[in-house]
């Protein structure tokens, strides 16, 4: 005879590790590990040479010197004169930065100044992922002025010791999507962006889970106490007993997720206060058309979710199932928000931008970085994509619940046969 | 069997004329997957009438409530109920029946008289709504009680409330699933006598019930349902007469042996 405790602890677990509750977990630890790996090879770019383009301008020894310390310590995808059709080029190779030597290089540095050096970043993508390269990039540079001061301390002890220490003055230009912005590179664009553009992720993971486990728990409640039933003999249509729910479980999720966003709020003012960036000035920002968008796509998102949570309320049994329903919507919302948080839209490989496309959850968030930069048609795509799916997704619901399976579940014909057998009369007839 | 015809306003008000049966079930199949629940059951239940399903547990009588009170799908067979088809008219149907459910709940967060109101919108307004609460009020009978939770009832109060929310908005047809199961005999009793009454003033009444005592008490004709199909079926005297037995528990017996 088992222990009394070991009998308990055998029926929890039983209870409790269903396949309801067990899949999604497998499936989100294969997302983190398919995650995990894609930044694996993004951070092996960390110790791969930086591509980068040259233009030495200057015929000094010390711009030379430069030059070919950039050429030991990275791979050079453009050595010629012409600015334009150096950015052409490295942007075709995939390449980091063109860098510029200023033809006062050397004698600028022999008069006691920093020698100018100009930097054209080119920008992949806002991820935190995408500025790898340019923070190699950055590496090589820096070491570039090291060796730089070394050799002056050697050939040219005469100039002023703080020039020496800082012989390069280098001027930062970034080049993202057709804009040129002076004055700032990758990584700050990056990290600026990432504070701003975390909130809708938020609010659609947020509206989400509190909206969705709205939807399904009415559902396992309803299941529960019995009521549903009563509910669906009543004069009602069945599509109005959907949109009633969806409309209500909507209407408390948003208050939530607005409550929770007035706290989140307080808490990103209080870290973008600090920046002194403003992106406005180089033409990244919203407009009120773009802020209207972003709205449609996070409704319609939410219209896609409560419809999804709907079809999983369906299949519950009870408000303790249907607890665990929702976590596979939750993780559905959690794979943008992650994916988009790394890497950029555009930078991510052709099949995994149809697999992020295709999870209506990504739509408000491309919405907010493509507007940004004015890109319109992807999130009008974007849009047009979450209303069909939202759409199809509500009439699935609707014709679900047309169906015995509202009430039968899938159990219930191994029940039904269960039951019969079992029945008090065939117990009788058998005797 | 007594035709009776409604006093007041309840929509059961049928002309002299009007011979139509309240519910006409023809050769009704009822698969869940592989498993056929009901086989080719038909039968017939006049207006006024108090109709009876009884046999045992998983013998059909639940899935046959069911499918008539538009909650689960036919998988053949044709069901009227007062001429109106069942599958093409589910909407028309709905709206002249009421179905209780043998293990029904209330919505716990509600008290007893918003429950009553929350129902009663679905039907009609104004001065009707109020004259429908009432009669909710009356075959609740609750006292004060019906102003608290429902999830501070008793199983008998909270099966009264349901009773009423069933009956209050005067149903052409009342379809009741195990009526008094888990009840006490003095709850038991009373929800029998209410719905006894509202047979007598019109409404059709389909229950189902495995208590002998309590169909032979109230039913004007049963149908024995057994497996998924009906066995025999007349009134509670004549199957008595016909299978020479004391009760219907003997009839029951007699004729599935």
């Amino acid at each position: 005879m088992r222990s009394s405790l070991s009998h308990i602890v055998i029926k929890e677990v039983k209870e409790l590790l269903t396949p309801g509750t067990l899949i999604p977990i497998i499936i989100f630890a294969v997302i983190f590990g398919s995650l995990g790996s894609a930044f694996g090879g993004a951070t092996s770019q960390l110790s791969e040479p930086p591509k980068l383009g040259v233009i030495n301008q200057d015929n000094s020894t010390m711009s030379h010197f430069v030059q070919m310390d950039l050429e030991a310590n990275s791979k050079i995808v453009y050595n010629g004169t012409d600015v334009q059709a150096g950015i052409q080029a490295v942007t075709q190779q995939d390449g980091a930065a063109l860098v510029v030597i200023t033809s006062s290089f050397g004698s600028n540095i022999t008069n006691n100044e920093s020698g100018v050096v100009q930097i054209y970043w080119i920008m992949k993508g806002t991820g935190i992922l995408d500025s790898i390269s340019s923070s190699t990039a950055d590496s090589v540079l820096a070491k570039v002025q090291k060796d730089l001061s070394k050799a002056l301390i050697d050939t040219h002890a005469d100039i002023d010791s703080t020039v020496i220490l800082n012989p390069i003055n280098a001027t930062q230009n970034t080049i993202f999507k057709g804009k040129e912005m002076a004055g700032i590179n990758p990584a700050t664009i990056s990290a600026v962006m990432a504070g701003q553009s975390i909130v809708v992720p938020l609010i659609v993971v947020m509206v989400v889970i509190y909206a969705g486990t709205m939807v399904v728990t009415s559902m396992g409640s309803e299941k529960e106490n019995k009521t549903l039933e009563t509910l669906l003999t009543l004069p009602v249509r069945r599509s109005s007993i959907v949109f009633g729910k969806l409309a209500g479980a909507a209407i408390v999720g948003l208050v939530f997720a607005a409550i929770y966003m007035v706290g989140m709020g307080y808490y990103m003012s209080s870290l973008t206060g600090s920046s002194s960036i403003d992106l406005s000035k180089y033409g990244i920002s919203l407009n009120l058309l773009d802020y209207v968008l972003v709205g449609i796509s996070l409704f319609l998102a939410l219209l896609f979710a409560l419809g999804l949570c709907m079809i999983l309320g369906i299949f519950t049994k009870n408000y303790k199932a249907a607890q665990t329903m929702t976590l596979p919507v939750t993780m559905l919302a959690l794979i943008p928000m992650f994916v988009l948080m790394f890497t950029d839209f555009n930078t991510l490989p052709l099949v995994a931008q149809v697999f992020v496309f295709a999870i209506p959850f990504s739509q408000p968030i491309i919405a907010m970085n493509s507007l940004m930069f004015g890109q319109v048609t992807i999130v009008l795509m974007g849009i047009a994509y979450e209303v069909g799916i939202a759409l199809v997704t509500i009439f699935i619901a609707v014709q679900l619940f047309k169906k015995d399976i509202l009430l039968t579940g899938r159990v219930k014909s191994a029940e039904a046969k269960r039951r019969g057998s079992n029945s008090l009369w065939t117990m009788m007839k058998r005797k | 069997m007594s035709r009776l015809t409604r006093q007041g306003t309840g929509p059961v008000a049928p002309s002299e004329d009007d011979q139509m049966a309240a519910v006409e079930v023809d050769q009704l199949t009822k698969k869940y997957g592989e498993f056929l629940a009901l086989k080719d059951v038909t039968f017939s239940v006049e207006e006024g009438e108090v109709y009876g399903l009884i046999g045992p547990n998983g013998a059909g009588k639940t899935t046959t409530l069911r499918v008539l009170a538009t909650l689960l799908e036919v998988t053949s067979g044709h069901v009227r109920i007062y001429g109106k088809d069942l599958v093409k008219q589910a909407d028309e149907v709905r709206k002249i029946i009421s179905y209780l459910p043998e293990d029904a709940g209330a919505y716990k967060n509600m008290k007893g008289i918003e429950y009553l109101n929350f129902i009663a919108d679905f039907f009609v307004e104004g001065e009707k709504k109020r004259e429908m609460i009432q009669r909710g009020l009356d075959v609740a009978n609750l006292g004060e009680r019906i102003g608290d939770r429902i999830d501070t009832y008793s199983k008998g109060m909270a099966r009264r409330l349901l009773v009423a929310r069933a009956l209050m908005i005067q149903p052409k047809l009342a379809i009741l699933d195990e009526l008094t199961s888990g009840l006490d005999v003095l709850n038991a009793q009373e929800i029998r006598r209410v719905v006894k009454t509202a047979a007598q003033q019109g409404t059709t009444v389909l229950l189902s019930s495995h208590n002998m005592l309590e169909v032979e008490l109230m039913c004007d004709r049963i149908a024995l349902i057994n497996d998924g199909h009906i066995v025999a079926s007349g009134s509670p005297q004549d199957l008595k007469a016909k299978y020479n037995a004391a009760n219907i528990e003997e009839v029951f017996v007699e004729v599935v042996k």
